[in-house]
């Protein structure tokens, strides 16, 4: 417990230190506003424009857990179908990765032509960005699932169904998490990017407006709630992980409760 | 004089396992391994067979044709009277390693085959936290794992996944319990332990067993009917009854007639092996 209070400060520290360096180096050089804004100035805004920031806030983190729910959807889906079948293994990885390679920000004005600018375009950029890892970790954590395991069910006439419900996707789940980890970050950024270019609301259209004003406290803003929030999804993921895969870490509140 | 008698093959109708005319090959055309040449073999009801010969004979692959693991290549696998597969028999199997699902608490690893097998896969959910879960936990009694129900694999030594994996083998009682070497990789006193509760179970609950070992002694303490394979192909040379009453002791493996049991089939395994060719 005492080791983990002291690695708990020692970051808390480091970053409190990164914006405080942050501050001093603004000072020091000074630094214009347009250019860099210091932190205390970024703060300020925030707190002052926040009525006006809120909603817009709202809107994002709803664009992006919406897509990102999504995601998950398909990106399971997909990856049990990939993880489970050789054939669909060679036909779709390819594309798979091709699709991936794509830039998305290239995607969103043919969603925009499809749906029109808004939030259909931002939810499924966010689902597109967010689906590709979810994808690649569920079928490889089917794929390297031990033989052994599956021959204990097999002995014991299981259907495909009893295995990959009580072998294949249990042992997947530490593959999914780590995915999702991943993921939810990616989510935020397909969500701004088609903010970005086409929407009227989100804290990406924001951003967009705030810098052709060239109010960069408000730019600075608006990435300081992005980061806020893609953190606080994280370590939301980063909980759950810990309550469902606790065996594959071996972690000792698991193993009790 | 002989303290063997040799086994009389039962009658079809008799016999709870039979396998009839079976091979089996791995691979195709010139690259083809015969795993096991032409086997026939039957097992009566509530019967403990051993299968001992070196290693690469298709001992376990013989488990593994029973189980429905593997497809024979010719001839018939038959279980209670039907072709593999379809036959409504409970089948339990403990293998080399424990292979216990590193997720799960011991408990539920060992209550898996009630969550899989029919009758009690219908009832599993109004009683896993009951009359099942009692009945894991009397069994991990049984081979002194009381109090480790609720702790996961990794806390475990081998030794004690191994005892774990063979109530998970039990927990279900099987009409047909398959061992794959599930005392190979222990130490001599916790096998020797181990065999002693394994012939009380198997005193107790009478299933038809079929045990896969490179141990002699395990094979004469354990079995009723011993089989010796030989190997390229994999096939049974010998079949013999082991007459010690029940239950044995570890004191029993040392008298002469057991020990000259197991060194005729020691004999009979050496004398089989392929010839190594010289330089």
């Amino acid at each position: 417990m005492n080791e983990q209070l002291r690695r708990h400060m020692a970051s808390t520290a480091f970053i409190i230190g990164f914006f405080l360096l942050w501050e001093a180096l603004c000072w020091m050089f000074g630094i214009s506003d347009i250019v860099v804004p210091k932190p205390s100035q970024i703060f300020v805004t925030l707190v002052e424009r926040m009525p006006a920031l809120w909603p817009h806030t709202l809107q994002t983190l709803y664009t992006t857990l919406v897509g990102f729910a999504f995601g998950i959807v398909i990106g399971i889906l997909l990856g049990m179908l990939i993880g489970s079948s050789r054939l669909a293994y060679d036909v779709a990885y390819p594309l798979l990765v091709g699709f991936a390679s794509i830039p998305k920000v290239a995607v969103v004005p043919i969603f925009v032509l499809w749906f029109g600018s808004g939030t259909v375009p931002a939810i499924l950029t966010a689902m597109i960005m967010s689906i590709f890892p979810i994808v690649v970790n569920v079928a490889t954590g089917l794929a390297t699932t031990e033989p052994e395991l599956e021959d204990v069910m097999r002995a014991l006439r299981a259907s495909k169904l009893d295995i990959l419900w009580n072998v294949g996707l249990p042992r997947t789940m530490p593959y999914f998490f780590a995915s999702l980890k991943v993921a939810v970050t990616l989510a935020f950024v397909g969500t701004v990017i088609s903010e970005t270019v086409a929407s009227n609301r989100g804290i990406g259209n924001v951003m967009m407006i705030a810098s052709s004003n060239f109010d960069v406290p408000l730019v600075f803003a608006g990435l300081l709630i992005l980061a806020v929030l893609g953190v606080a999804l994280y370590a939301v993921f980063s909980f759950i992980e810990s309550r469902i895969t606790g065996w594959a870490h071996r972690k000792d509140e698991f193993a009790m409760g | 004089m002989s303290s063997l008698i040799h086994a009389e093959t039962p009658p079809r109708s008799e016999s709870f396992v039979e396998l009839e005319h079976v091979t089996l090959t791995y691979g195709r055309g010139e690259k083809q391994i015969a795993a096991l040449g032409l086997t026939d073999l039957r097992i009566k009801p509530g019967e403990f067979v051993a299968l001992v010969g070196p290693s690469g004979c298709g001992k376990s692959t013989i488990l593994k044709l029973v189980t429905g693991l593997l497809k024979a290549t010719s001839g018939y696998v038959y279980v209670a009277g039907r072709e593999i597969g379809a036959e409504p028999v409970r089948v339990g199997m403990a293998f080399q390693n424990p292979t216990m699902l590193p997720w799960l608490t011991v408990r539920d690893n060992v209550m898996l085959p009630l969550k899989i097998v029919p009758p009690f896969r219908q009832e599993y959910r109004a009683k896993f936290k009951t009359e099942f879960r009692d009945r894991a936990d009397a069994l991990l009694k049984e081979v002194g794992l009381a109090n480790f129900g609720d702790k996961h694999p990794w806390q475990l030594s081998g030794g004690m996944l191994q005892r774990a994996s063979l109530c998970r083998a039990l927990v279900h009682e099987p009409q047909l319990l398959m061992l794959d070497e599930p005392f190979g990789a222990l130490d001599q006193f916790t096998r020797e332990e181990l065999w002693a509760v394994m012939q009380e179970l198997w005193m107790k609950l009478k299933p038809t067993v079929l045990l896969v070992t490179h141990d002699l002694k395990e094979a004469g303490y354990l079995a009723n009917r011993i089989c010796v394979m030989r190997t390229r192909p994999g096939q049974i040379i010998d079949d013999a009854e082991v007459p010690f009453p029940r239950p044995r002791t570890i004191e029993m493996s040392y008298t002469p007639t057991f020990v000259s049991m197991t060194q005729r089939l020691r004999e009979l395994i050496v004398s089989e092996r392929p010839v190594k060719e010289t330089l």
